[in-house]
C-alpha cells in the first residue's frame, strides 16, 4: 500500500474478470441460441440460471446444502481441533515430531477419499463413514499448519519470553499461540477447502442427499442444465467459506500485515 | 547458569563472570566465541563492552542473562543463590518486540508476566511509551513502526519491568544520531535515579566512553576482556561534541581495536 498508491492503471485491472467472464457468458448464449452448441453438452446461461433459480425455490437445492453442510461442518471440526492439538504438540516437542514424522510422511500423500471404502469398512455405510473421511482430510492440512506455524517462530521471542520469566502458560498464550496463528488459521482454510472436496466426493459414490448426488443425478438423468447449476452452489459454497475464513484470519491476526492477495 | 557451585569467598561486586569460555556447535567442528572472561561488575556501576563484530558480545550477555549455558566457567551473583539469580532485562540487538502484540502490550510485557494488574501495568507502560516518544503509538503493531522505533520499544520494555540488572545488546544502534543522544541522556537520567547495574555493548566506541564508568575492550573471536578502562569522568557529565578528552580516550580504545577489526575484515574476504 504505502509506495505505490492505487493509481488508474490498478483500477483499471480490477474490471478485467468482469469484462472477460461477460464476454464469454454472452457469447455462449449467442452461440447457444444460434445452435453452434449442441445443446445437450452445453445448455445455455439463461436456462441454467433458470433451473438455479426454480430449484432453489422448490428447496430441493436446500436440501442437499443442507446435507452437505451437515457432513462439512462436522468433519471440519472433527478433524482440525486433533489436528491442530496434535500440531502443537509436534511443534513443540521435537521427540514427538521425530516420532510421528514417519507416520506421517507415510499417511498424508494418500488421496483421502482413496481410503472411503476402508472407513465404510470399519463404520458402514453410511453418514458416519462420510464424515470421518470428510474429518481425515481435513486433520492434515491442520497438523501440517500448526506445525509449521510454530517451527517458524523466531527463536527469540522464546528467549524475550524466559527473560522476563514467562510462565509455561504465558509462553503459550502470549508466544506460540499468537506467533503461530496466521499459519494457523490459513490450515483451516486449506482445511475447510479439501473437507468440501473429500465430502462431495463422497457423496458422489454414496449418497441419496448431498450436493455430490445432486450432481450425480443430474448426470444420470442427462440433466446438463442441473449439473450447471449445482456446480455453480458448490463453487459459491466454496468460495464463501474461503472467504470468511480470510475474514477471520484478518480480524483474529491483525498484525499480519495484508499479504499481497492473489 | 551452570551447577557449579557459589562464588568462592572473596569475590566482590554484583555480578562476577570466572572464566566464562563459550563454544557454538557447528557442522564442521566447534566455534569458540569465548574465552575465559573475568569480568566483575560493582552494584549501580554502568560498564559499557565494546569489541570487533563476531567477538561474542552477544553470546556473553546472554550468558549473564541466563539464556544459554556457558561450555565453561561460571555467572554468578554474589549474595544470591546460584539457582535464584536476581531478574534481569535485555534488550535484544534485534528487538525482539512480538509482533503480534501492540506496543503497549509489547511494553507492558514485563509487568504482565510478574502479574502485575492489567490497569496498573498499563499506566505504567505508558509512562514510558512516553519517555520514548511513542506516545501516539501506543495501539499500533511494531509493523506500523520504523526500526528505530520497535528499538525504542524494546528499551521501554526492559525498563517498566523494573528489574535490578540491565544488559542493553546495542540498544540504540539503528536510530538517528538526534533520537540517540536523546535517549542517551534519558538513560542516564534514568540510571541515576536508581542506579541499576547495567552492561551496555556498543560498537559505537565514543558512546560507551560517554556512558560507562568503565570500558571493557574485548579482542577478536575467541571474545576475551582486553583491556578494562576506567573512565574519568565526573557525572553528571557535561561532555560537548568533540570533547578532547572523550576523544582522547576514544583514540586509545579504537588502537587497541584496530588490528582486530582489520584482521576480522581480512578473514572475510
Ligand atoms: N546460535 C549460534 N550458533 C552458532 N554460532 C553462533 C550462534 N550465535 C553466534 N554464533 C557465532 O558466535 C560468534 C559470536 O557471536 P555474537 O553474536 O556473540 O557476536 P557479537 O560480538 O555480538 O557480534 P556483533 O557485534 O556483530 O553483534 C560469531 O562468530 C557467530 O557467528
Ligand atoms: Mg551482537
Amino acid at each position: 500500500m504505502s509506495r505505490r498508491e492505487s493509481n488508474r492503471q490498478v483500477v483499471d485491472s480490477r474490471w478485467i474478470p468482469a469484462i472477460v467472464v461477460s464476454i464469454a457468458l454472452v457469447s455462449w448464449e449467442g452461440s447457444a441460441r444460434l445452435g453452434a452448441l449442441p445443446g445437450f453438452l452445453f445448455s445455455s446461461p439463461t436456462i441454467v440460471i433458470s433451473t438455479l433459480v426454480q430449484s432453489l425455490a422448490s428447496g430441493e437445492m436446500f436440501r442437499h446444502i443442507a446435507a452437505t453442510l451437515l457432513r462439512v461442518i462436522p468433519g471440519l471440526l472433527l478433524g482440525a481441533i486433533p489436528g491442530f492439538a496434535l500440531g502443537i504438540g509436534m511443534g513443540l516437542s521435537p521427540q514427538l515430531r521425530r516420532g510421528l514424522d514417519p507416520l506421517l510422511a507415510a499417511v498424508h500423500p494418500i488421496p483421502k477419499i482413496a481410503i472411503l471404502p476402508l472407513v465404510m469398512i470399519f463404520l458402514g455405510v453410511g453418514e458416519a463413514s462420510r464424515i470421518a473421511v470428510a474429518s481425515v482430510a481435513a486433520f492434515f492440512p491442520m497438523l501440517i499448519n500448526t506445525m509449521a506455524g510454530i517451527r517458524q517462530i523466531d527463536p527469540i521471542y522464546f528467549q524475550v519470553a524466559e527473560n522476563y520469566g514467562a510462565s509455561r502458560l504465558k509462553l503459550l498464550t502470549r508466544v506460540v499461540l499468537p506467533g503461530s496463528l496466521p499459519l494457523v488459521l490459513s490450515g483451516l482454510r486449506l482445511a475447510a477447502n479439501v473437507t468440501l472436496l473429500v465430502t462431495i466426493s463422497a457423496e458422489i459414490v454414496m449418497a441419496d442427499v448431498g450436493l455430490g448426488s445432486f450432481v450425480w443425478l443430474a448426470w444420470e438423468t442427462l440433466r446438463v442444465e442441473l449439473l450447471y447449476a449445482t456446480l455453480i452452489v458448490i463453487s459459491t459454497l466454496g468460495i464463501t467459506l474461503t472467504a470468511s475464513l480470510r475474514f477471520l484470519q484478518s480480524a483474529l491476526a491483525p498484525w499480519e500485515v495484508a499479504e499481497p492477495r492473489r | 547458569m551452570s551447577g557449579t557451585p557459589p562464588a568462592t569467598a572473596g569475590t566482590q561486586g554484583a555480578l562476577v563472570c570466572e572464566a566464562v569460555s563459550h563454544k557454538y556447535d557447528k557442522d564442521d567442528g566447534e566455534l569458540a566465541a569465548l574465552a575465559d572472561v573475568d569480568l566483575q561488575v560493582q552494584p549501580g556501576e554502568f560498564v559499557s563492552i565494546v569489541g570487533p563484530s563476531g567477538c561474542g558480545k552477544t553470546t556473553l550477555l546472554k550468558i549473564i542473562a541466563g539464556l544459554m549455558t556457558p561450555s565453561s566457567g561460571n555467572v554468578s551473583f554474589p549474595g544470591h543463590a546460584q539457582d535464584d539469580p536476581p531478574r534481569n532485562g535485555l534488550v535484544f540487538q534485534e528487538h525482539g518486540v512480538f509482533p503480534w502484540m501492540t506496543v503497549l502490550d509489547n511494553v507492558a510485557f514485563g509487568l504482565e508476566m510478574r502479574q502485575v494488574p492489567r490497569v496498573e501495568r498499563q499506566q505504567r507502560a505508558a509512562e514510558f511509551i512516553e519517555r520514548v516518544g511513542l506516545q501516539e503509538f501506543g495501539s499500533s503493531y511494531p509493523h506500523q513502526l520504523s526500526v528505530g522505533m520497535r528499538q525504542r520499544v524494546g528499551i521501554a520494555r526492559a525498563f517498566v519491568a523494573d528489574v535490578p540488572i540491565l544488559l542493553m545488546d546495542e540498544p540504540f544502534g539503528s536510530l538517528d544520531a538526534q533520537t540517540k543522544i536523546v535517549l542517551q541522556e534519558e538513560l542516564l537520567r534514568l540510571w541515576s535515579h536508581d542506579r541499576k547495574l547495567v552492561v551496555y555493548v556498543t560498537h559505537d566506541i565514543e558512546e560507551a566512553v560517554r556512558l560507562g564508568d568503565r570500558v571493557l575492550v574485548m579482542s577478536g573471536r575467541p571474545g576475551r576482556i582486553r583491556e578494562d578502562i576506567t573512565v574519568p569522568f565526573e557525572r553528571p557529565r557535561q561532555l560537548g561534541r568533540g570533547d578532547p578528552a572523550v576523544s582522547e580516550l576514544v583514540w586509545h580504545i579504537w588502537d587497541l581495536l584496530r588490528d582486530d577489526v582489520r584482521s576480522g575484515l581480512s578473514l572475510r574476504d
